[in-house]
């Protein structure tokens, strides 16, 4: 066999996806990203954890999510669009399957205490529910700024029994939480598991996040080919933090190139305001959180802190499956500023009676960017519900509600 | 070539060596040459200069804040060399550089090294660049700069890696007291002697300083007596943070630490 085949789509033995991925951690962690990194695969595949994740998926997380056609957007827009709904899971969003399979993987490892960073809340609330089911103690680090503006899910927090604990450094976002999660780790390295919400940190957590959200595609080629015909969409859209939710939208497609991945960013206040988080366009190759990926930083390497009216996309990286996919063109990028991913979230409330998390919001104002032809078959993942935001909504009804 | 003057002084001294940390542009953005002058005069071994990271995972508030201050003072990378640069022409005590490998990828890895050996830098402490990747990377560089560089353990490295670390390693190896971040203040516990007896009992080939959580007499003391010696680091930043004149508040926290 001379001829050249195209590299399938795949992790390697290192963790790295082409030129993105690895364990860049300090050795006081390197032993607990070992210990993952040696067991996680032979957990994920034995049958016991197999019954278990899929009892729990099924039962208590209310999968497999519906794929909704919406036949108004899709008129409007001129293409079949469906909702993959991740907003009708148990807690609101597609974080919860990432938080069942690690738990899974914590208790296995005879974990006693679970932390977790969180931006939107989301993560954190998926977390604080698998505890509470399982158990286990519970921390989560979220910054100061996102404290205040996702405060439901604060208090959702508390209520389910875990610790809140703000995280005060830098931008007092998402970055500084996972700051702060990551050196708790490094302080209680034996009874502890990080629970990480996306595709990012150290090898084996991209891999092993995407895996748990693979469900998304997985169920996603059995819906479509029920409702289409064909299991393979033209189109997927999903928003892009650190990429979970689209990691798991993608996943069972990464290797067929016909269907376009389509990657949407938070452009914040435009993409040159000064006050963005469009990582693929204003990052450059360098390390965070473990990872060599793409993300905003100065010449000297200094981590810029971003900016999002979105908490959950408000993150100077991306992981290295996405900095990969997309710097290798398999996947488009695209930013969406927080007025136009305002204005979609409203749209899409009015047009289909579903709250988008502002998050997803940013997913459907991507709908207005692309072209389409009138037989395109376009899945939008739909990663979370707005309650959370609801008093960010309700602060621009004037400009977008009337 | 040139024999290592981190190599030199730790061969020379054998015992009691005395390494500090201090971050550069912290207190304010021009005082590096001062403090590392003010450290050589009151008797400190080595000098580790650290390079300001807006994330720097491994370490405490106390280092954090420190650089979080010397980076809005202005403090970079192609400054520090300059500053070092200029010192050289004063002082000839052993310097590393401490900080993210994501600072060596940006400046460029070759250019980094070069600009290393230019301005009189002797080794690196580079904590969250792992073995494997350091074997593939920076590793011939380092070797053929002859700088010296300091890999991490802590109590939880398996036996197998605590001898890369012992091969890789030029200059010492940088002994973690306990599972933590930088800045703990609790005294050394009976476990953590027991992993430095453990540690003594390997006879690795080289030498080794213990840092994170020595800051007063007694845990100088203590570390010196199963290593060759300790690194004190952000106990002597929260005497800058306080000192009303450098040269003094040196002075009296090293005759404060010696034995
Ligand atoms: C509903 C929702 N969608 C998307 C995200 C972004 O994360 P990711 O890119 O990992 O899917 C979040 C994060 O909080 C979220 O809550």
């Amino acid at each position: 066999m001379t001829e050249q085949i195209l590299q399938p789509i795949q992790v390697n033995k290192k963790g790295y996806y082409g030129e993105f991925g690895g364990a860049f951690v300090p050795e006081m962690l390197q032993p607990n990203v070992e210990e993952l990194r040696d067991h996680y695969e032979s957990i994920i595949a034995d049958p016991g954890f197999q019954a278990t994740f899929q009892r729990l998926l099924k039962d208590y997380v209310g999968r497999p999510s519906p794929l909704y056609f919406a036949e108004r957007l899709s008129r409007h827009y001129g293409a079949q669009i469906y909702l993959k709904r991740e907003d009708l899971n148990h807690t609101g969003a597609h974080k919860i399957n990432n938080t069942i399979g690690q738990i899974l993987i914590a208790q296995r490892l005879g974990k006693k205490r679970i932390i977790a960073e969180t931006g939107a809340g989301q993560h954190g609330v998926a977390t604080a529910t698998v505890c509470a089911l399982m158990n286990m103690e519970c921390v989560v680090y979220m910054g100061a700024v996102d404290i205040k503006r996702q405060a439901p899910n604060v208090a959702r927090m508390k209520m389910l029994g875990a610790e809140v604990r703000p995280a005060t450094s830098g931008s007092q976002t998402l970055k500084d939480a996972t700051n702060e999660a990551i050196r708790d780790w490094i302080n209680n390295p034996e009874n502890t598991h990080y629970i990480i919400g996306s595709v990012v940190g150290p090898h084996p957590y991209p891999e092993m996040v995407a895996r748990f959200q693979a469900v998304i595609s997985e169920e996603m080629k059995v819906q479509l080919l029920e409702q289409t015909g064909s299991s393979n969409p033209n189109i997927i859209i999903a928003c892009v933090g650190g990429g979970s939710n689209a990691a798991g939208a993608y996943y069972h497609y990464l290797n067929e190139p016909a269907v376009r991945l389509v990657a949407v960013e938070a452009a914040g206040q435009g993409i040159h305001s000064g006050h963005s988080a469009a990582t693929s366009v204003l990052g450059t190759k360098g390390i965070i959180h473990g990872s060599r990926t793409l993300l905003m930083q100065t010449p000297d390497g200094q981590i810029v802190e971003p900016y999002s009216i979105s908490a959950g996309l408000d993150y100077p990286g991306i992981g290295p499956l996405h900095a990969h996919l997309i710097s290798t063109g398999r996947a488009e990028a695209i930013s969406i500023t927080d007025d136009e991913a305002l204005k979609a979230a409203y749209f899409l409330t009015r047009q289909e009676g579903i709250i988008p998390a502002l998050e997803t919001a940013h997913a459907f104002a991507a709908l207005d960017v692309l072209a389409f032809q009138p037989n395109d078959v376009i899945v939008v993942n739909l990663s979370g519900r707005g309650d959370k935001d609801l008093e960010t909504y309700i602060g621009h009804f004037e400009r977008f509600g009337t | 070539m040139q024999p290592n003057r981190i190599v030199q002084v730790i061969q020379q001294k054998q015992r009691n060596l005395l390494n500090v940390y201090f971050t550069a542009g912290y207190p304010a953005l021009n005082d590096t040459e001062t403090i590392i002058l003010s450290l050589e005069k009151a008797g400190v071994d080595l000098v580790e200069v650290g390079m300001p990271y807006s994330d720097p995972l491994a370490d405490g508030p106390t280092i954090q804040q420190s650089g979080q201050q010397a980076i809005q003072n202005g403090m970079t990378l192609p400054l520090l060399f300059e500053q070092i640069q200029s010192l050289r022409r004063h002082s000839s005590i052993p310097l590393m550089l401490m900080g993210y490998y994501n600072q060596v990828m940006q400046y460029g890895e070759a250019a980094f090294i070069k600009r290393c050996t230019q301005v009189g830098i002797d080794g690196l402490i580079l904590p969250d660049l792992p073995l494997d990747e350091y074997e593939t990377g920076l590793k011939p560089l380092v070797e053929a700069a002859n700088l010296a560089i300091a890999f991490l353990i802590t109590p939880q490295t398996p036996l197998e890696r605590i001898h890369r670390v012992d091969a890789l390693s030029q200059g010492f190896i940088y002994m973690v007291s306990s599972a933590s971040i930088t800045g703990t203040q609790a005294g050394l516990s009976e476990s953590q002697l027991a992993y430095f007896e453990k540690i003594n009992a390997l006879n690795l080939k080289t030498p080794r300083l213990i840092g994170f959580g020595i800051h007063n007499r007694e845990t100088f003391a203590t570390a010196c007596q199963y290593a060759q010696g300790a690194i004190v680091g952000s106990a002597y930043i929260r005497t800058l943070e306080q000192a009303a004149d450098i040269e003094t508040a040196t002075q009296d926290f090293i005759s404060g630490l010696r034995l």
